[in-house]
């Protein structure tokens, strides 16, 4: 585990806010879009894209770059808006989501946009196309010893995929996971978006998933439960997932739907709804005071 | 005349292993039949090049796209049924839209899974795949048509989905013939000239509309066939030239007269080129569990059938 300084925890919580006023932004002016979803993952992203990735903007097709599958994809606002930070693509170009001729597609294209490494949408893809990214980084180590390590150090890069708590209802998420365990895939960690919302209700109402910890463990994965919004447990997490290298990893991140606008918060209606007026002006006022605390 | 048999599936699996010796970057993925597809045998020289996922067919393609998505050239081993249908959702958006390098080997395609029924027949497949963009179709006659083909779909660019037969099929070519027999990806083969009707076909039907074309001779009538083994993207000249030459045209198939070779052909010559067309296919329903060729004929593929259809077709010209 490394140490991480305040000034680290408080530069990506900022970040992070500054995807959720991304994301007002854009789906406000597009009328549409997903925002309880991008508020529910961003300091996730933050961490990832602002410390933990290996990866480099100028060179999206790195083979040995870390690569992050952003599973739960109509949460691509908050993507959007880390990749075009990180440097991926201009910043101008975040408020053309939803518009004709933009890069920036309802649910993100992997050939439209630098820095998508799968187009998402349909849920459910992410454990198992990133078990196919960890076995090919695994296999492109040419030492024969180091590949049958299975370790994360012995692979190419590694693979994390983020993904959403009501997109486990999927049979095709046990399916991968089960795959993952199998070959023992060290270089391969799930992060588990768990905000307890899906687009008719609570998920403890629409498909139980709960014990969700023992779940993931009895599939044969390292399971770390942490607080989603807290950016030094996030970044532990990802730092102790590092040092697992004979299974996959998943850290259940607790996270709340709609994070950081009172009104929005454990409220399945947004969603998918999106902003007038009236509301647009009171959530950005209320990020806008969540931002100033970081900064 | 003597008719030689020979077996798809360990030619199938001899031609994966050539392919694994002739590329790193091949690897190969099974749901868990690879004893009955004959990919064992890749998995056998290649083991660290070779994953299986179990009975999951949904997790297959998947898998296989990650791979794809790495710089590896995927072939995805499952029955073609479980793929049009069940992984249909993985295929559309990965491979299709996402553009994935994916191959998808379709076995125990059409009826040929025939003991086992119409829960394991995959009839509407050709119909799903061609549907979709960038999707790239080949469906090989026999044997010879196998080991040509299979070479071009590693290196084709982009999704293929290679639709096999689960049984000994009849050798189209002897050894003599097959040496200039040189199939080409999204290139018709004219297997035999004719002035009146031509027969275009596919997969098992090559050999029947081959038989078919000797009776027709028989009774005067000169009916041309035409190999379509690339469904998409389909030789439209070719179909065309011979909806010119001949004025008539007869499709034949191992799938339903749905939305396959038949219909492709159909919206080919409707648009360019309207000459009366009769499709040989599987009627719009299921068929049952029997003997393989006592299925195909009673299910509308006889070569009985191919010849009335190819008078119908003959009658209906002005």
């Amino acid at each position: 585990m490394h140490y991480h300084s305040e000034a680290l925890i408080r530069e990506l919580s900022a970040r992070a806010q500054t995807f959720r006023i991304n994301t007002l932004e854009m789906v406000y002016n597009a009328q549409s879009g997903h925002i309880g979803g991008a508020f529910s993952v961003a300091e996730i992203l933050a961490a990832l894209y602002f410390h933990h990735l290996k990866i480099d903007p100028a060179r999206p097709d790195w083979p040995e770059r870390d690569r992050l599958l952003f599973s739960k994809g109509h949460a691509c606002t908050a993507l959007y808006s880390a990749l075009a930070y990180r440097g991926f693509f201009p910043v101008e170009e975040l408020m053309t989501f939803r518009q004709l001729n933009s890069r920036l597609q309802g649910h993100p294209d992997r050939n439209k946009l630098p820095g998508i490494e799968v187009s998402a949408g349909p849920l459910g893809h992410g454990v198992a196309v990133g078990v196919g990214m960890a076995l090919a980084q695994r296999m492109n180590v040419s030492k024969p010893s180091a590949r049958s390590a299975g370790s994360a150090r012995a692979s190419a890069g590694k693979t994390y995929v983020i993904l959403g708590d009501g997109e486990i209802n999927a049979g095709v998420v046990w399916e991968g996971m089960m795959s993952a365990a199998k070959y023992r895939l060290g270089n391969l960690c799930a992060i588990l978006d768990y905000n307890g919302i899906q687009q008719t209700g609570s998920t403890a109402d629409v498909m139980p998933t709960e014990p969700i910890c023992d779940k993931w463990a009895s599939f044969g994965w390292h399971v770390q439960e942490i607080h989603g919004h807290n950016v030094g447990e996030i970044l532990n997490a990802l730092d102790l997932a590092d040092e697992v290298h004979a299974m996959p990893s998943v850290i259940i991140a607790r996270t709340t739907k709609g994070k950081g606008v009172s009104f929005m918060e454990y409220d399945n209606r947004w969603h998918g709804t999106s902003p007038d007026e009236t509301q647009f002006k009171a959530a950005l006022a209320e990020l806008e005071e969540g931002l100033g605390q970081w900064q | 005349m003597a008719v030689t048999m020979l077996p798809m599936r360990p030619a199938y699996g001899e031609a994966l292993l050539a392919l694994g010796h002739a590329n790193p970057n091949v690897v190969a993925l099974s749901a868990d039949v690879s004893n009955s597809d004959f990919s064992y045998r890749f998995a056998e020289a290649f083991p660290e090049r070779f994953v299986n996922v179990g009975i999951a067919e949904q997790s297959l393609v998947d898998v296989a796209v990650g791979l794809a998505y790495s710089g590896k050239i995927p072939f995805a081993n499952a029955f073609a049924f479980l793929f049009a249908t069940r992984a249909l959702e993985m295929i559309r958006t990965h491979l299709c839209y996402g553009n994935a390098n994916v191959k998808l080997m379709a076995a125990y395609a059409g009826l040929s899974d025939s003991f086992n029924g119409p829960t394991h027949n995959s009839i509407s497949d050709v119909a799903i795949m061609r549907s979709l963009p960038r999707m790239t179709v080949v469906v090989p006659g026999d044997t010879v048509a196998l080991a040509k083909l299979l070479p071009q779909v590693a290196e084709w660019p982009g999704p293929v989905y290679f639709r096999m037969n689960r049984n000994d099929v009849p050798l189209i070519f002897d050894d003599v013939a097959a040496a200039s027999y040189v199939p080409v990806i999204g290139k018709a083969v004219a297997l035999r000239p004719g002035s009146d009707v031509t027969i275009i076909c596919n997969g098992m039907m090559v050999s029947r509309s081959l038989e078919a074309a000797d009776l027709l001779a028989g009774e005067g009538i000169s009916a041309a066939v035409l190999e379509m083994h690339t469904v998409k993207p389909l030789d439209t000249e070719a179909i065309i030239a011979a909806a010119e030459a001949t004025g008539a045209l007869v499709t034949a198939e191992e799938h339903s007269i749905i939305g396959g070779l038949g219909g492709a052909v159909a919206e080919t010559i409707s648009d360019a080129c309207p000459v009366p067309l009769k499709r040989v296919g599987v009627p719009d329903r299921f068929a049952e569990t029997g003997p393989y060729h006592a299925i195909l004929d009673r299910y509308g593929m006889s070569v009985a059938h191919v010849v009335a259809a190819a008078k119908a077709a003959v009658a209906l010209k002005k």
